[in-house]
């Protein structure tokens, strides 16, 4: 009747790793919870301590160089063919120099964009892409404080001491499927770690951040009244909110009460910065970003020939504000500065390209931007 | 001690059950002889067959190849005919159903087609599987109970793939077939809707759900406890005092004042798990087509609590806004 004592042994260890398989995925108690809504709604921020120091430690901002003399002659004066920081004084323009160097090639070193026959050439292909991005920071900084507020952002905030910043990404066809009539995968259903490892569409970025598809599926009527969004949709929407998360670092309670997913007025301040974030990675993407298309080489380029565009986690990387809400641009003004005209100082502006989105082009598996937002 | 008892892990051996003459039927439509399995027996009836698989059994097991293989060679084209991969990204393949453009349109194989030819083929099997429930059911003189659990069953099956894709007017309403990729479905035809959690037969099928799960609990765990007593002779015991059943019953009233009788918790449990699919297909096929938001559906009917409102205004009805 009774089972050996091996036996009862060996069941007891089978049940205990299964159980610790089921719980593998899991982070142990105790997580530091803290209220983000009205009691009852189960909004919560979730965060957990352990984990806190090595991601503070990761954000770290690198100390400012020393304010230099504002005074003396313009940069414009004593260098050659400056464009954008021009009226600085030449102190504060080596020193904006130096920072970017710091900032983005810090192995590499001014001859990363600057041509050692003569530093005003426009001969190497990063230093038209450096220019137009500092251009790109000060239209971030002056004219989207509705996501930036006054924390604002630098060169760092996306690129960290990389010459590309980690977390790009390009228009995704997905993995090679078999050639003939079977296996299409509709965009989704490929494990992917820009939207969480789940089955949803892997690349929500084109259709949302590069195009400006609807995000919105819920209907703001009880009964039918002509929303015509499908389920499938909904997929595409889902999947870009799980972007959201992964790179913002918090649950959907951050900015929504999930029980009505849609409802601004249950929804936190944070969705209406979400939704300027939005607009402003499309402004980007569109008048920064994709215009330098002629400009970069091909070996910095998507598998459909496209540039490397930014999305939420390009500045975010895991932190809820960029560098944990730390401003770097309050000692760097000049990357405040007032916004050029885009279309005046844009390389290459009439050359804007819609990346092909021909499925023969050839993938290789994991695509570009899997890797990227890994 | 244990064999004495019907209740019993006991394994015995003998020459393999045939089966009771049938009603309709001759015992020689069955094939085999039986035979027994040792390790079976530690999970349910040692003896496996005879089987009768007829016409409806052949055709359903057919359909049903022809559905499981093409739900399989896609998913493994979708790997680019990669066995590691297969077998690695197993759980988030699929066969996707066809884009809602398409409507109810029949679509290139590639692009949904092949969840069309699918779907006729499992629901060909599943049908037939339960033709053959109904007719087993009959041969052998029983009532219809199980044929009818497995209709409401089916009829869920039948809502979320069938009837509601043609009630919106797109195939592309239905659920892929894939592991992860039908809970994302889950998960968006909620977002899509307003908050399922709202729909009132959602409330009651998951009502039911748990309510099952519990009479199982509870009952599964009184005959248990009262084998010793021969609890399994449900019927003759209950009129006899001290009996197992009537163990059974006063444990129950001295714990929580009522006890179902051996009859009515059979019902119960039965009607508890009719219910679930029954139920949770009213509250689909309603999702869409009659109702929109569900979340504003129990704002409109007072079921949802009203919190305080965040002073957060939609930023695309500000003047001057960027789109």
């Amino acid at each position: 009747m009774n089972s050996c004592p091996l036996a009862k042994g060996l069941r007891a260890l089978g049940l205990a790793l299964l159980a610790l398989a089921a719980l593998s995925g899991c982070e142990r108690p105790p997580v530091h919870f803290t209220q983000w809504g009205f009691r009852g709604t189960g909004m919560a921020d979730v965060q957990n301590p352990r984990l806190f120091p090595a991601r503070l430690e990761a954000n770290a901002v690198p100390e400012p160089q020393a304010p230099a003399d504002a005074g003396g002659p313009k940069a414009a004066e004593t260098f050659k063919n400056v464009k954008v920081l021009g009226d600085l004084s030449a102190g504060q323009f080596t020193r904006v120099m130096l920072a970017i160097t710091s900032w983005v090639a810090p192995q590499q070193g001014c001859l990363y964009c600057h041509d050692a026959k003569g530093f005003e050439l426009d001969t190497l292909y990063t230093k038209v892409v450096a220019r137009r991005m500092l251009q790109m920071t000060r239209h971030l900084n002056s004219d989207w404080k509705d996501h930036v507020q006054a924390t604002g952002v630098t060169c760092y905030t996306c690129h960290r001491g990389q010459p590309v910043p980690s977390y790009v990404w390009y228009k995704d066809l997905g993995p090679h499927t078999a050639p003939g009539s079977l296996g299409n995968r509709f965009g989704q259903n490929a494990p992917s770690p820009a939207v969480g490892m789940t089955s949803l569409p892997f690349d929500p970025f084109t259709t949302y951040l590069d195009q400006d598809a609807d995000i919105r599926m819920a209907s703001t009527t009880a009964l039918p009244a002509g929303n015509r969004k499908s389920i499938k949709q909904t997929e595409w929407t889902y999947a870009l909110m799980m972007h959201f998360s992964k790179s913002l670092g918090v649950n959907c309670t951050y900015c929504h009460n999930t029980r009505a997913f849609a409802n601004w007025s249950q929804s936190t301040p944070q969705r209406v910065t979400a939704w300027y974030g939005i607009r402003m990675v499309r402004d980007l993407n569109n008048h920064y970003l994709t215009p330098l298309t002629d400009v970069f080489p091909d070996g910095r380029k998507g598998a459909t020939g496209d540039v490397a565009k930014v999305f939420c986690a390009t500045c975010h990387q895991g932190a809820y504000k960029p560098l944990f809400g730390t401003s770097m641009v309050k000692d760097y003004p000049e990357l405040q500065g007032p916004s050029p005209e885009p279309a005046a100082a844009a390389p290459a502006a009439d050359a804007v390209k819609e990346p092909s989105a021909s499925n023969t082009l050839p993938i290789v598996a994991p695509g570009p931007s899997r890797m990227a937002a890994n | 001690m244990e064999y004495q008892n019907i209740f019993t892990r006991t394994q015995v051996r003998t020459h393999p059950e045939p089966g009771v003459p049938m009603l309709t039927r001759t015992i020689s439509e069955r094939q085999g002889k039986g035979f027994f399995l040792y390790w079976l027996g530690k999970f349910g009836c040692a003896q496996i067959g005879p089987i009768y698989l007829g016409t409806t059994g052949v055709a359903s097991i057919v359909c049903f190849f022809i559905a499981f293989e093409i739900i399989g060679l896609n998913m493994w084209a979708s790997v680019n005919w990669d066995p590691i991969q297969f077998i690695r990204q197993g759980p988030w393949l699929a066969l996707e159903p066809p884009s809602p453009a398409y409507g109810l349109h029949i679509p290139p194989l590639n692009e949904g087609g092949w969840w069309l030819i699918t779907g006729f083929f499992l629901t060909a099997s599943i049908l037939l599987w339960w033709v053959r429930t109904y007719r087993r059911a009959r041969a052998v003189g029983l009532g219809m109970h199980v044929s009818w659990a497995f209709a409401a069953a089916i009829w869920l099956y039948l809502v979320l793939g069938f009837f509601r894709p043609l009630a919106m007017g797109a195939w592309g309403e239905a659920v892929p077939f894939g592991i992860f990729p039908h809970l994302d479905w889950t998960a968006a035809l909620s977002l899509r809707y307003g908050n399922l959690f709202y729909n009132p037969f959602h409330m009651l099928s998951i009502a039911f759900l748990y309510g099952s799960a519990l009479l199982f609990a509870m009952h599964g765990a009184t005959i248990l406890a009262v084998g010793r007593y021969g609890g399994e002779r449900e019927i003759e015991q209950i009129t006899d005092r001290g009996t197992a059943s009537e163990r059974a019953a006063l444990f129950w009233r001295w714990t929580m004042g009522f006890n179902a009788t051996m009859e009515s918790v059979h019902r119960w449990a039965w009607w508890f798990a009719m219910l679930v699919p029954i139920t949770g297909g009213i509250g689909i096929l309603l999702t869409g087509t009659v109702v929109d938001n569900w979340y504003l559906w129990a704002v409109k009917h007072h079921v949802a609590p009203a919190y305080p409102i965040t002073p957060v205004v939609d930023p695309a009805t500000l003047p001057g806004a960027p789109q």
